[in-house]
């Protein structure tokens, strides 16, 4: 089996501070994996480095085994990878079509196109009519996005993460600041969204690491302490220690 | 199963619409042709034309500023340059005989402003906010004063001036009259108008959107957005040239004032208090800022005072600008509920225009005893004439000035009290959000 994702021994300092000190990271093409760990421990800026916002200091990135390291962000978005935000980050003045629209319009070729009718191209109209309906926003059409309310955000943000279909998906906390009852509707979501592709997700909610991922990675300080499957992560005593504690044992 | 699909997307507008939206550029048209029918002076057939000139400039100006969230201070570096390649262009068409008939003319200053933009462009477009709008104010200064040293090409203080009729002519038109002229410009800015709204319908016009909203993330579904500022800028500097060789065509001459920071300036103040959030915003700021510096600067000396005093009150009152301020009112149209604020306008108006006519004679004394301190005394500020040496004059502006202000300060609270009322009902009617 390939990997969509491998990381071999990326290093990130920042000043004096090294905040991820020689990561390696294997996520296999299809899988659902989870990274978890303490607050601090560097899963977000292990996101920023696998999607080109930020250069590792060291060690090599590969994406569907092609180093991608020193691409930025959009040429990696172009290769299939795409990724979510922890805080919502959407574009606010325009309406939730609109913003799925600018997450298709790439990928189905029109990129800087300036003698095309945006409203007028049969493919792009499909393609985000599909996704405003996988992502239950039908309602919300018209409405700019700055006005939707949170859990609407969080599923918009969703939404223009998988539009352009891209296969394998990064997650950062996407169940963040949701209700219960919300939290399962977005897991429901994601686990039918990420049907088929590779999906990579840092959670901090025990139950939705647990229910969705195939793999787990625990990151503590900047290293990966294990992989494995939720009941190998389970019972491993090093994570309880560094991490999970008594309550998820 | 596609079909299902095809319904959530909004539907493609109906023929009404459609008509609705042809019929108006078709009126616009028309109105641009009978408009010197009515007004046939020479004074407004030369206003007309400076304000179509305006809103291809202001309307160029706000690719970048509203479309794409770019704040430049140097626009006017490729108006300008649009205006001496016209202007030289008209001189070797003249010179040598090329038949190149004067109404193509634009488009070579159109060319100048885009090739410029090419070159300058790449660099400052790197980066949005202060970073592009420094840069922006650097060239144009590098620009401007280069215009003053390299003379050969600039003409130096005087300009380089060129005489219109000379050049090869299509169908008899001379384009001496100011009328041909009037026609020439009213073309050109419908047909600038038309190729502008059309560029804010195509993926590249709706990415600029999404990169004045979050240039972030936009690099993560797949665009570059140094490149979609990059085209925008260009497409932004071809309008101007062509804004910038209209102007040198009306006025038969290009000088360094065409690139200087004071026509970057107007652009700049045009655009805003006609509403950047708005295609149409543009347009109104580009009228009414031309019809303001034509007609203050004849009632009053000090009407860049005012000028800048309105800029500040648009900005600091209604970020919308002027077409933000009315479009305000279209939910209230819509629900019928406008009636409960208009009486309220009708009633701030008048403490408001005695606060305002109190201000105006503060100031107009002011400047009196600042600036021509011992002359005659006897002066006339729009239209007005009155004593700036009586003291009842002063006294007269005082009260208006202070009284009017608390007075209106009511006004004004009551509208606001009467407008959420209006605002809350139309609300519940459902059609304001």
């Amino acid at each position: 089996m390939t990997n969509a994702i491998e990381l071999h021994g990326v290093e990130k300092t920042f000043g004096i501070t090294k905040v991820i000190q020689g990561v390696d990271l294997k996520v296999a093409k299809g899988e659902r994996h989870a990274l978890i760990g303490p607050n601090g421990a560097g899963k977000s800026t292990t996101f920023n480095l696998i999607s080109g916002y930020m250069k590792p200091t060291t060690g090599t990135i590969l994406l569907n085994g092609q180093d991608i390291v020193g691409l930025p962000p959009f040429q990696i978005n172009r290769r299939g990878l795409s990724r979510s935000f922890q805080v919502t980050n959407v574009f606010a003045k325009m309406t939730v079509w609109e913003n799925l629209r600018c997450a298709v319009l790439w990928a189905t070729g029109h990129r800087y196109a300036f003698w095309k009718n945006v409203d007028a191209l049969p493919e792009v109209r499909e393609r985000t009519a599909q996704i405003l309906q996988d992502i239950s926003l039908v309602s919300r059409r018209d409405v700019p996005a700055g006005l939707l309310t949170y859990a609407e955000q969080r599923a918009l943000e969703i939404g223009i993460t998988i539009a352009g279909g891209a296969d394998v998906i990064l997650l950062d906390e996407p169940t963040a600041g949701m209700s219960h009852a919300e939290t399962e509707r977005a897991v429901e979501q994601i686990r039918r969204l990420t049907e088929g592709r590779t999906l990579l997700i840092v959670e901090h909610d025990m139950s939705v690491v647990f229910g969705l991922a195939d793999r787990i990675s625990v990151l503590v300080y900047g290293e990966v302490i294990a992989t494995g499957t939720p009941d190998e992560i389970r019972g491993n005593r090093k994570v309880k220690e560094a991490y999970l504690g008594e309550e998820a044992a | 199963m596609s079909d299902a699909i095809m319904t959530i997307a909004p539907p493609p507008p109906s023929a009404s619409e459609r008509l609705k939206f042809y019929s108006m550029w078709v009126i616009a048209a028309a109105a641009l042709v009978i408009l010197p029918k009515i007004f046939s002076s020479g004074g407004s057939l030369t206003t007309f034309s400076l304000i179509g000139i305006s809103i291809i400039f202001s309307l160029s100006y706000n690719i970048l500023l509203g479309q794409t969230g770019m704040l430049s201070f140097g626009h006017a570096v490729y108006y300008g340059l649009g205006g001496f390649l016209a202007i030289h262009a008209i001189n070797i068409i003249a010179k040598n005989k090329f038949a190149i008939p004067l109404p193509l003319v634009p488009l070579i200053g159109g060319a100048a402003g885009l090739i410029f933009a090419m070159l300058l462009g790449w660099v400052s477009t790197k980066r949005s906010g202060t970073a592009f709008a420094m840069i922006s104010l650097g060239l144009a200064e590098l620009v401007a004063s280069s215009a003053l040293i390299l003379r050969t090409f600039f003409g130096g203080e005087a300009g380089v001036s060129a005489n219109r009729t000379k050049v090869f002519r299509l169908f008899d038109w001379s384009f001496g009259p100011q009328i041909q002229i009037y026609y020439l410009v009213a073309a050109w800015t419908l047909i600038a108008v038309i190729a502008m709204y059309a560029l804010t319908r195509t993926p590249l016009g709706r990415m600029c959107n999404a990169v004045r909203d979050n240039p972030e993330r936009v690099q993560f579904v797949g665009y570059d957005p140094h490149v979609v500022r990059y085209i925008a800028f260009c497409f932004s500097g071809f309008f101007a040239g062509i804004a910038g060789a209209l102007a040198a065509i009306n006025f038969e001459i290009a000088n360094s004032a065409y690139l200087g920071a004071v026509q970057s300036g107007t652009v700049l103040f045009a655009t805003y208090i006609g509403g950047v959030g708005f295609f149409i915003g543009p347009i109104v700021g580009a009228i009414f800022v031309t019809l303001l510096s034509l007609g203050l600067s004849d009632l009053t000396q000090v009407w860049q005072l005012y000028f800048g005093l309105i800029f500040i009150a648009v900005v600091m009152f209604a970020p919308g600008g002027l077409t933000g301020l009315l479009m305000m009112h279209w939910p209230l149209i819509k629900a019928g509920t406008l009636t409960r604020v208009l009486p309220g306008y009708l009633i701030a108006f008048v403490p408001t225009l005695a606060m305002l006519v109190g201000f105006i004679l503060s100031v107009e004394v002011i400047v009196f005893h600042m600036v021509h301190a011992g002359g005659d005394s006897h002066i006339k500020a729009f239209g007005i004439p009155f004593d700036a040496e009586n003291r009842a004059v002063w006294a007269i502006a005082a009260v208006l000035l202070i009284a009017g202000f608390f007075v209106a300060r009511k006004t004004w609270k009551l509208i606001a009290a009467r407008w959420d009322d209006a605002l809350t009902e139309a609300r519940t009617k459902g059609v304001a959000a």
